[in-house]
């Protein structure tokens, strides 16, 4: 009898399954892909930040040699506006508001007379008065950047669960403090790229980084007037994404149009310095938190308003503010809270989503009060975490029910490990004595949601290999492994017996795309749904083959064995075959359709609104040196509670390139924008964490075997950036005594801070005030 | 538009000739012009590393190099190292040590690693984070990367 052994892949170290292809530079990116006759497309963009356009003269451009089109909205009378407002036309008419804004577009021959033809484009402007702050854009009188938005507010959350009031007067500590959350941008190390083409009746094939696929198709048969049936959308292997490709931007929109008049294949790449001023930022936030607690350390309340700058237009970063209430209300137990947050127009950048989507931003503030409360009330940084973190079987304020809940043995796990107490103790006692360089340690942990849903279609071939058709993309983070993996466990079968198919919208099923670290947890969901019912197809054919019930029987190691003893029956494609040639001929292929057991919030912001939430805890040590406020991030040890690993060396590598990410945000990265206008557009001057920059770097997995979870996974994506800068915060307030309420923390904002030269953040709402 | 010049040079062990423009970097004539674009761009002025070659054994970054000033040399792009031992050593290690997520920097990132590697017998980590630091990567924080390079190095010595 032959026993066929039973080996798992979930947990193990498991490489990425394209990573041989990527490492030989044969991987084909948007830029590397030329379809024939294809011609080249470029933007001209705003010569001014706010300024009415009172000419356009295009007539010497069009007649420059190998120039087809030359585009204004002159052109492209109906365009339908795009962005979460829809308050954003693709190619602007008579007025721009900043300095991304698209007034113009070429295809030519090839890029350079592309590139020649924009420099003979003329344009008349006459200037309007700048709003480069949202506070201004809010003053009475302001002038208007948005027609449709006199008041300049593009939008406003208002959330509140218990009563302040209340729990200002129960508290024997309330402290309150702004801060200030600057600019910083993506930078995918492949820029923007899309190459629009229809076909000779009309139907557009799109190459595009796009995250959201499904959602685009439907909004370019809107912008086109025609039928979404008639739009495909193909995704090459994508240079990055980090939540930058979550939108509809201009370029694409105007790729397509410059196909559609040139009728050939038009190809647009960004330049790098065009990727800095034109694609999204971080959302930028000034925020005012106002907390309190009792004598015992029990939160009482929080209070909390923000002020985001919008930009010219609208797009996700104006619905930040989701995300960062559930930071506000949820992570520790609040029994009142209250957020207001106004989003204004201004004539700067717009920002879009950003791993993390306003959680670095909340949990920044939140987590600089953890301290102080703590301080203020004589506790440790992590016993006062510990009596205000939540346990599994919670029900927030805000309606979230934390079925599985590793918060404080990430609290627990990340103090241990990286010594913190002792730590912590020490390096506050040596605030004081002399020496160049202090050492700080510092805490902060965060909450993140998940959700969506998605389909899967599986198909078994002859030779029992597998595809799998998903509409979750690969973005580099590793999902197609994943989801092998899963598929794999359930069919016995080695990885290499698994193709996945993530990419073609004509192919895969309907999906909402890659954001909010959901691709794990639900198409993980959604391909494992598929494969039971392959596996229970499989079986119910091989007991009615051999005679051996149903219940015996399991698939291992290629074969169908007897569950019991392991023994080899029959060999999985020999049986498929013989369901291919049987009369009744059969075909293994399955769909499932997976929809997470969440609701959707109420007007009030308030539901569960994620199957699952994600955990951590990250301890963040740093040596700031008096001399030069130069901070050096030394170590980062984080606890996350990822419901359980998958996929050991795809789970390390996100995390460490989250934490990494966070450090940029911490120390280095900061756009730059002064009156509108971009001053840094260039890795020279916007500074990305080099390899010799980086923390050691520790990390924990708490495996809280999530019940609706995968084989118990949760999503992890997006959390590792989260924590990482007020972690610092409270670590440079280790080492130094002297909190920071702005980002980032560049020596010279550090210096004037520990010299007490540093203006302290201090923002108010008019109407507060 | 400026004049072509006609050049000649061996790029991954075969000599060619390519006519290339005056101003045209070398980074665009192997991408344009040659048609290898396992040399990326990332940002044109040599800040990012994704366009790394080598030239006459030395890694230089192919945005910063004109395609005139090729003439007469050795070009070798990650296209060139197929069959070469050593690099195939790297990027198994790459993949194995889970190195690769976007990719878009990978190239450029083996290519430097094989300098390292070939420069010094047995570089300590902080050797080869030196080494990489004109090559960024937004993805994996460097850790496998560099994880990636150090297994290749012992593999090699073993
Ligand atoms: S493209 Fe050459 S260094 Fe960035
Ligand atoms: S793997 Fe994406 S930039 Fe390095």
């Amino acid at each position: 009898m032959t026993v066929i052994e039973r080996a798992t892949l979930i947990g193990k170290r498991v490489p990425k399954m394209d990573a041989p292809e990527k490492a030989s530079g044969k991987t084909r990116y948007i830029h590397d892909i030329d379809v024939s006759g294809q011609l080249w497309g470029k933007i001209l963009r705003s010569a001014r930040v706010h300024a009415r356009i009172r000419r356009i003269d295009t007539s010497r451009a069009k007649a420059l040699p190998g120039v087809h089109v030359v585009l204004t909205a002159a052109d492209v009378p109906d365009q339908r506006p795009i962005g979460v407002n829809k308050d954003h036309p693709a190619l602007k008419g008579d007025k721009v508001r900043c300095v991304r804004d698209e007034i113009a577009a070429v295809a030519a021959d090839t890029e350079a007379i592309a590139q020649a033809a924009l420099a003979l484009i003329e344009v008349e402007y006459e200037d309007l008065p700048v709003i480069a702050d949202p506070e201004a854009a809010l003053a009475p009188g302001a002038p208007v950047i948005n027609e449709k938005h006199a008041d300049n507010v593009a939008m406003r959350f208002d959330y509140a669960h218990g009563d302040v009031a209340q729990g200002e007067a129960e508290s024997d500590v309330v402290v309150e403090d702004s801060f200030k959350l600057h600019y910083v941008t993506h930078c995918c190390m492949g820029v923007s790229g899309v190459i629009a083409e229809f076909d000779a009746s009309g139907n557009l094939l799109l190459h595009s980084n796009t995250q959201v696929p499904f959602l685009h198709k439907r909004e370019f048969a809107e912008i086109l007037g025609i039928d979404p049936g008639r739009i495909r959308i193909v995704q090459p292997p994508i240079g990055g994404g980090f939540g930058s490709k979550l939108d509809i931007y201009p370029f694409e929109i105007i790729a397509v149009y410059l196909a559609r008049a040139a009728r050939r294949p038009v190809k647009l790449v960004y330049t790098r310095e065009e990727e800095f001023l034109a694609s999204p930022t971080r959302q930028p936030v000034i925020l005012r938190l106002r907390s309190g607690c009792r004598k015992d350390g029990s939160l009482t309340f929080r209070s909390v308003e923000t002020l985001h700058d919008n930009g010219a237009y609208t797009s996700w970063g104006a619905t930040t503010p989701f995300v960062m209430m559930q930071t506000f209300s949820s992570l520790y137990r609040v029994p009142h809270c209250k957020y207001h947050t106004t989003v204004a127009y201004t004539n700067n950048p717009y920002a879009g989503s950003f791993r993390g989507y306003g959680n670095l931003q909340a949990t920044f503030a939140v987590e600089s009060h953890m301290d102080k409360l703590a301080e203020a009330v004589g506790m440790d940084p992590l016993a006062f975490r510990l009596r205000n973190a939540q346990d599994p079987g919670e029900v927030t304020g805000q309606g979230m029910t934390f079925k599985s809940c590793g918060f404080k043995d990430c609290l627990r796990s990340a103090a241990e490990r990286s010594g913190f107490l002792a730590r912590h103790a020490e390096y506050r006692a040596a605030q004081g004595a002399g020496g160049r360089v202090k050492r700080g340690i510092g805490i902060a942990s965060m909450l993140h949601v998940g959700g969506g849903a998605c389909g899967t279609i599986l198909k078994l071939d002859d030779f029992a290999h597998v595809t799998l058709m998903t509409g979750a993309s690969e973005i580099g983070q590793g999902s197609e492994t994943v989801l092998a993996q899963l598929v794999c466990e359930e069919l016995g079968l080695p990885l290499s017996a698994v193709t996945v198919v993530n990419n073609d919208t004509d192919i895969t099923p309907w999906d909402v795309g890659v954001h909010a670290s959901r691709t794990t947890f639900i198409a993980g969901n959604s391909a494992i749904g598929a494969a039971r019912k392959a596996k229970a197809k499989i079986l119910a054919a091989a007991a009615k083959k051999t005679g051996v019930p149903e219940g015996e029987l399991d698939l291992v190691g290629g074969f169908v064995v007897r569950a019991a003893s392991g023994e080899a029956i029959v060999e999985l494609a020999k049986l498929l075959r013989g369901l291919h040639f049987s009369d009744k001929a059969e075909l293994v292929m399955t769909t499932h359709y997976y929809e997470p057991p969440s609701v959707h919030q109420d007007k009030g912001f308030k539901g569960d609104v994620s199957a699952a939430y994600a955990w951590a805890t990250q301890v963040v040590e740093v040596e700031v040196d008096l001399d030069t406020g130069i901070v050096k991030m030394t170590k980062v040890t984080g606890a996350h509670d990822v419901g359980r690993v998958i996929n050991r060396l795809g789970i390390e590598g996100q995390i460490e390139g989250g934490v990494v990410m966070g450090q940029g945000y911490a120390l280095t990265e900061n756009l730059v924008i002064e009156d509108g206008r971009v001053k840094n557009p260039s890795f020279r001057d916007y500074k990305l964490v080099t390899a010799p920059e980086i923390p050691e770097m520790d990390l924990a997995f708490i495996e809280t075997m999530d019940g609706e979870g995968p084989q118990g996974a949760k999503g992890v994506g997006e959390a590792p950036a989260i924590c990482i800068a007020a972690a610092t915060a409270n670590a440079i307030c280790n080492a130094t005594g002297v909190r920071i309420y702005e980002l980032p923390f560049t020596p010279e904002k550090v210096y004037r801070a520990l010299k007490g030269v540093a203006p302290k953040v201090a923002w108010r709402t008019r109407a507060a005030a | 538009m400026s004049r072509s010049v006609e050049i000649e040079f061996r790029l991954n062990g075969v000599v060619r000739r390519a006519a290339v423009r005056a101003d045209m970097s070398a980074l665009a004539m192997l991408r344009d012009v040659l048609g290898l674009t396992g040399t990326k761009y990332g940002c044109g002025e040599g800040e990012c590393g994704a366009c790394t070659i080598l030239v006459d054994g030395a890694s230089l970054n192919a945005c910063l190099l004109f395609a005139v000033d090729c003439d007469g040399r050795e070009v070798t792009t990650i296209e060139g190292l197929a069959n070469d031992p050593a690099a195939q050593r790297l990027q198994r290690a790459f993949a194995e040590h889970g190195a690769v997520q976007c990719g878009f920097c990978t190239p450029g990132m083996v290519l430097q690693a094989g300098r390292i590697l070939a420069r010094a017998g047995q570089p300590d980590r902080a050797t080869i984070q030196r080494g990489l630091e004109g090559n960024l990567c937004r993805c994996t924080g460097y850790k496998k990367i560099i994880d990636a390079v150090e297994a290749a190095a012992k593999e090699r010595a073993a």
